[in-house]
């Protein structure tokens, strides 16, 4: 049994290993001795870099991260109902497997339809004055404001 | 046991057994040798991968320089060797290029994003099998493992991104992020319709249930749906075009990845087209009969239309035949993709994965535990 997993962590090791020598090869073949100055800004399209990089950032990818959360520990759990459900039909249960997990489906769709409904799903939330054609959803609805 | 360290470890005892070795040593060394071989076949798929991309757009494109860069002074023209010579310089380049991490960058942090992407690619091969009893551990998790490791990468594409402080490296890391996350989703509940079905996680018991039914593909309309958004899924999890956002080079410079050079870079580079490898093996092992003759899509006795011993090869090595066949076939359709479709708007991206392969594949496994019970 151990003996199935034990090559993950020898696998780590050697990977690391593998990644460091060839860098020690590259340290040996490429040049070294000019470096400096410019060479060593960051890269800005050739301008100077302005300021730093690391900034406040957009909400929306931290909202993308809780659904992520929620969704990938829903399929988690998913996957022992999965392995068994064949055993379950075999043994003529299988209706009440299959409802088991409905039910467990629909309360997580309960809050992916509050996240849909709250438009949390949309990536572009701006409300437009003039908006026509393809971007006409994106226009403000007077009446409701 | 059916795997390539029991088999190689059982070897290693029975050659050792008269000189006494420590038996934790020849496991160890059991482990090490596949291990070296992993590292040689991802190499080798870099190489030969960034070929067959630069071949096929030069063959839709009309492209002169695959075409004209022949090896030792032939011209390749639309021949086999054209082309070959870039290829050969790319590798030399990567090597003597020189090393440069940017002053302002977070030294620690950028020298470690590469070692966290490169063992994410390399761990996740232990899961991934050639053929059969090909496999390095064939665990009774197989595929929950695959999933797991190949998404261990996101962390270091972060780590690259937020440790170089350039704009883009960040843009680049956080668009990455959010994308690879979205899609790990529907890969994920794609691959439950084929638990639900087996009953099992492995790999070979899998691939059983295929021989003895029928390829997964054709198990049922959701099942064949599956595989679309399983293979779609993919190819944004690989962040390849049509879904290359994260290194849009037209406005990113090149994502994630701005900052780094020579071999660092092209460690990024290998795990790339590495995950591309494991994405196309896991489609063709899980959808696709894995190593199976595409003869015997659905297995009907006594009837054998083309059967095994009319190959050159037998047995194992037909096996591994037929699965890289239908991996490089995916792989062309990778490429083929993305001298096809114009790049996503990143709204649209999101679009479609949660609005519309999160509730397709959702009503998916609705539908098919309904097949299951009818059937």
């Amino acid at each position: 049994m151990y003996e199935d997993f034990s090559p993950i962590i020898i696998f780590i090791l050697l990977a690391i290993a593998l990644v460091i020598l060839p860098l020690i090869l590259q340290s040996l073949m490429s040049p070294k001795d000019n470096k400096g100055g410019d060479k060593l800004l960051s890269y800005e399209c050739g301008e100077l870099p302005e300021g730093s990089a690391w900034v406040k950032f957009n909400i929306r990818f931290y909202i993308i991260a809780l659904i992520f959360i929620i969704f990938d520990v829903e399929v988690i759990f998913m996957f022992p109902w999965a392995v068994v459900f064949q055993e379950f039909v075999s043994r003529g249960y299988g209706l009440l497997a299959f409802v088991e997990m409905m039910l467990f489906l629909v309360i997580l769709l309960v809050g992916f339809a509050y996240v849909w409904v709250k438009s949390d799903l949309d990536w572009v939330k701006m409300k437009l004055k003039y908006a026509y054609g393809r971007y006409g959803h994106l226009k403000k609805n007077e009446e409701s404001v | 046991m059916s795997s390539v360290v029991g088999s190689l470890n059982e070897l290693l005892v029975s050659l050792f057994s008269d000189i006494s070795l420590d038996v934790s040593f020849l496991f160890l060394l059991a482990v090490i040798i596949p291990g070296v071989v992993i590292f040689l076949i991802m190499t080798v798929n870099a190489i030969v991968a960034v070929y067959m991309e630069r071949k096929v757009s030069a063959f839709m494109q009309d492209r002169l320089g695959p075409m004209e860069v022949g090896i030792f002074g032939f011209k390749g023209g639309k021949k086999f060797w054209g082309g070959i010579g870039q290829t050969i310089a790319d590798a030399i380049k990567l090597l003597v290029k020189e090393d440069i991490i940017p002053n302002d960058a977070d030294r620690f942090l950028m020298i470690l994003a590469p070692f966290i992407i490169f063992i994410g690619a390399f761990v996740t091969f232990i899961g991934v099998p050639f053929s059969e009893g090909l496999i390095i551990s064939d665990f009774n998790i197989g595929i929950l493992y695959v999933i797991a490791m190949s998404s261990v990468g996101v962390i270091g594409i972060i780590l690259a991104g937020w440790s170089s402080n350039n704009k883009w490296s960040l843009y680049g890391a956080m668009r990455a992020a959010a994308q690879i996350i979205s899609y790990e989703i529907p890969i994920g509940l794609s691959l439950i319709l084929v638990v639900i079905v087996v009953g099992s996680l492995e790999m070979s018991e899998i691939v059983k249930w295929q021989a003895d039914n029928r390829w997964f593909i054709i198990h049922s309309p959701f099942a064949m749906l599956g595989f679309f958004i399983f293979f779609i899924s993919g190819v944004a999890e690989t962040n390849r075009v049509p879904f290359d956002i994260p290194e849009a080079e037209s406005e990113l410079v090149a994502g994630w990845m701005t900052e780094y050079s020579g071999f660092r870079w092209a460690l990024f580079f290998l795990s790339e087209y590495t995950n591309m490898l494991i994405v196309c093996i896991i489609a063709s092992v899980v959808f696709l009969g894995g190593w199976l003759s595409p003869f015997k899509i659905i297995n009907l006795p006594y009837v054998d239309i083309i059967p095994d011993s009319f190959f050159i090869l037998d047995g194992f090595y037909l096996g591994l035949f037929w699965l890289l066949i239908k991996a490089i076939f995916l792989i062309f359709v990778m490429m083929w993709f993305r001298w096809t479709f114009p790049r996503l708007r990143v709204d649209q991206l999101m679009y479609l994965c949660w609005k519309v392969f999160i509730p397709f594949a959702l009503g998916n496994l609705v539908f098919i535990c309904i097949w299951e019970l009818l059937f």
